[in-house]
């Protein structure tokens, strides 16, 4: 690919912790995903095939929901500052159909991540907590005694609810790392073509080159 | 093994495939009546339930009331519920009401259920948990409108009374039947359970029992498990026997509406996202957006050495 010359400049976005713990939590997340809409719809029940069958499923679905909650809660702590709204999200949504037709040159200048971006985060950490609590009130083999049923029954319909929610959000995630290209090394490989922060973040480009100016090169896997 | 004929199956939980139907509308309904009024509390048919079925429970506690055990456990599928009573007359009754699982037509449980063929509805209207499918998700503890089934705290299995299905499917009574000393529960078609109930209910009215009627209650379709109550208009008085039972709307919405939303969203999301590709292409960096990015940074760089140089 054209974007990533071996001498292009190259801009430092996520520490190596952070590209780990990205990964956990996408894994988690693909994993309750599966499971769990294996327990939401008769349709998809074949899907627990793949954690060894229907009783596997159920017992393994919430554990990884917990490591889910501990890696977001990691993530979410080094993201909220970078997500915080400005008077730049509102010029950016008020352009979306420059957005969507790729028109990037008519799109203010942003900081480290566009409203899109800020969506994603957001919701996320509104809905991983919803998932964690009333995931608890149904989670019957450890809680089962400290709830009325009525009130599983609405945690149930609230967790199902949050989970296409939260599902939906992360295939525009995802989706958006296809389409804009040159985005996904930020989270395989740490660092981003100066081109690409260029377009996308101008005012975090330029706090970057303020603060550390760019490599020549990229550097090694991990080491930075 | 369940004990079942697939011909018998009229509903299976979870399941995509259309249960057999060659023979619907052939085979008989069955329904155990429930006569509460000839009712004395002997518990005999908690004993039956245990030796047939090859459960016992674990030794509680008396703390005070006839009920034992306190409450439906998963070794304990039905259960003599006492409840002392004060009539408008000032007159104590002492209502006893046999509990345990209704035997829905419109089962919240079969409807709750995520586990394919872990609950069967038999076309004699007995409901089946069939355990070798049951995973344990403790779902058919919110679908049920009677707060019936138990979650086992040994092999996280639910359980609940099977109506003896299997002595049913040979031709025999279910052991509570069997046992009961006064006649008060009884066993047969529905219609003809339905037929004496009717002549019950008359009986009690005649006797002051203004209230009495047969608890059958439509809200889940009727029911295969059936009371005389000698105050029907008020079912709840015999430990808390809902009025008008119906699945939960909540439980309706999450088993409904929301499965059909969610894959819709996932679909919309998915579909869009492609078709949005398709005709918008990528979003690529341009070589003139790289060049005034390098451009930037030597210029930076220059601006550092000028500042450096300013300093010394």
């Amino acid at each position: 690919m054209s974007l990533h010359e071996p001498d292009a400049p190259v801009l430092r976005r996520y520490t190596a912790f952070l590209r780990i713990n990205h990964w956990i939590a996408a894994a988690c997340f693909i994993m309750l995903t599966l499971s769990g809409l294996a327990m939401f719809s008769p349709a998809l029940f074949w899907l627990s095939a793949l954690f060894g069958g229907g009783q596997p499923t159920r017992a393994i679905h919430p554990w990884i929901g917990v490591v889910l909650f501990v890696s977001y809660a990691l993530l979410c702590v080094r993201f909220l500052g970078s997500n915080l709204p400005n008077r730049d999200d509102v010029a950016w949504s008020r352009r979306i159909v420059d957005v969507i037709n790729n028109r990037d040159e008519n799109l203010p200048e942003l900081g480290k991540y566009n409203p899109g971006q800020k969506l994603v985060f957001w919701s996320q950490t509104l809905l991983i907590p919803v998932l964690l609590v009333t995931g608890l009130v149904i989670w019957d083999w450890y809680f089962y005694g400290y709830t009325t049923i009525q009130t599983k029954r609405v945690a149930v319909l609230v967790h199902s609810l949050a989970a296409i929610l939260a599902i939906t959000v992360i295939i525009v995630h995802i989706y958006a790392g296809i389409w804009v290209k040159g985005t996904m090394r930020a989270m395989t490989r740490g660092t981003v073509t100066a081109g690409w922060a260029y377009r996308h973040h101008r005012k975090w480009f330029r706090q970057s080159l303020a603060g550390q100016p760019p490599t020549a090169e990229p550097p090694r896997a991990g080491g930075d | 093994m369940a004990n079942y004929q697939s011909l018998d199956i009229v509903r299976r939980s979870a399941s995509t495939e259309v249960s057999p139907g060659i023979r619907n509308g052939t085979e008989m309904e069955v329904a155990k009546l429930i006569d509460v009024s000839r009712c004395i509390g002997c518990k005999a048919c908690q004993s039956a339930c245990e030796q047939w079925n090859d459960l016992r429970d674990d030794i509680g506690h008396h703390v005070g009331v006839y009920d034992n055990p306190l409450d439906l456990t998963a070794k304990s599928w039905t259960l003599m519920r006492f409840t002392e009573y004060e009539n408008p007359k000032g007159d104590l009754e002492f209502l006893i009401r046999k509990d345990g699982c209704m035997h829905c037509a419109d089962p919240g449980c079969l409807k709750a259920c995520p586990s394919p063929g872990a609950i069967v509805q038999y076309a004699n209207g007995i409901v089946d948990f069939v355990e070798e499918n049951c995973i344990g998700c403790g779902y058919c503890v919110k679908g049920c409108p009677f707060n019936i089934p138990r979650y086992a705290q040994d092999d996280r299995k639910a359980y609940k009374c099977t109506l003896c299905n299997d002595r049913v499917s040979v031709g025999q009574e279910p052991a509570c039947v069997k046992t009961c000393p006064t006649g008060a529960i009884m066993f047969g078609s529905k219609g003809a359970m339905i037929e004496h109930a009717n002549g019950r209910v008359e009986d009690l009215q005649s006797r002051g029992f203004e209230g009495a009627g047969l608890y059958d209650p439509q809200g889940v379709g009727g029911t295969h498990v059936m009371y005389v109550l000698h105050h029907a208009d008020q079912p709840e008085l015999y430990a808390g026997l809902p009025k008008d039972p119906h699945i939960s709307p909540v439980v309706q919405a999450w088993k409904g509406g929301l499965k059909i939303f969610g894959l819709a969203s996932f679909a919309l999301a998915t579909i869009g996202s492609f078709i949005h590709y398709v005709t918008k292409g990528p979003n690529e960096v341009s070589s003139e957006e790289e060049e005034e990015a390098r451009d930037e940074i030597a210029a930076s760089k220059q601006r550092r050495t000028v500042s450096r140089e300013v300093r010394l």
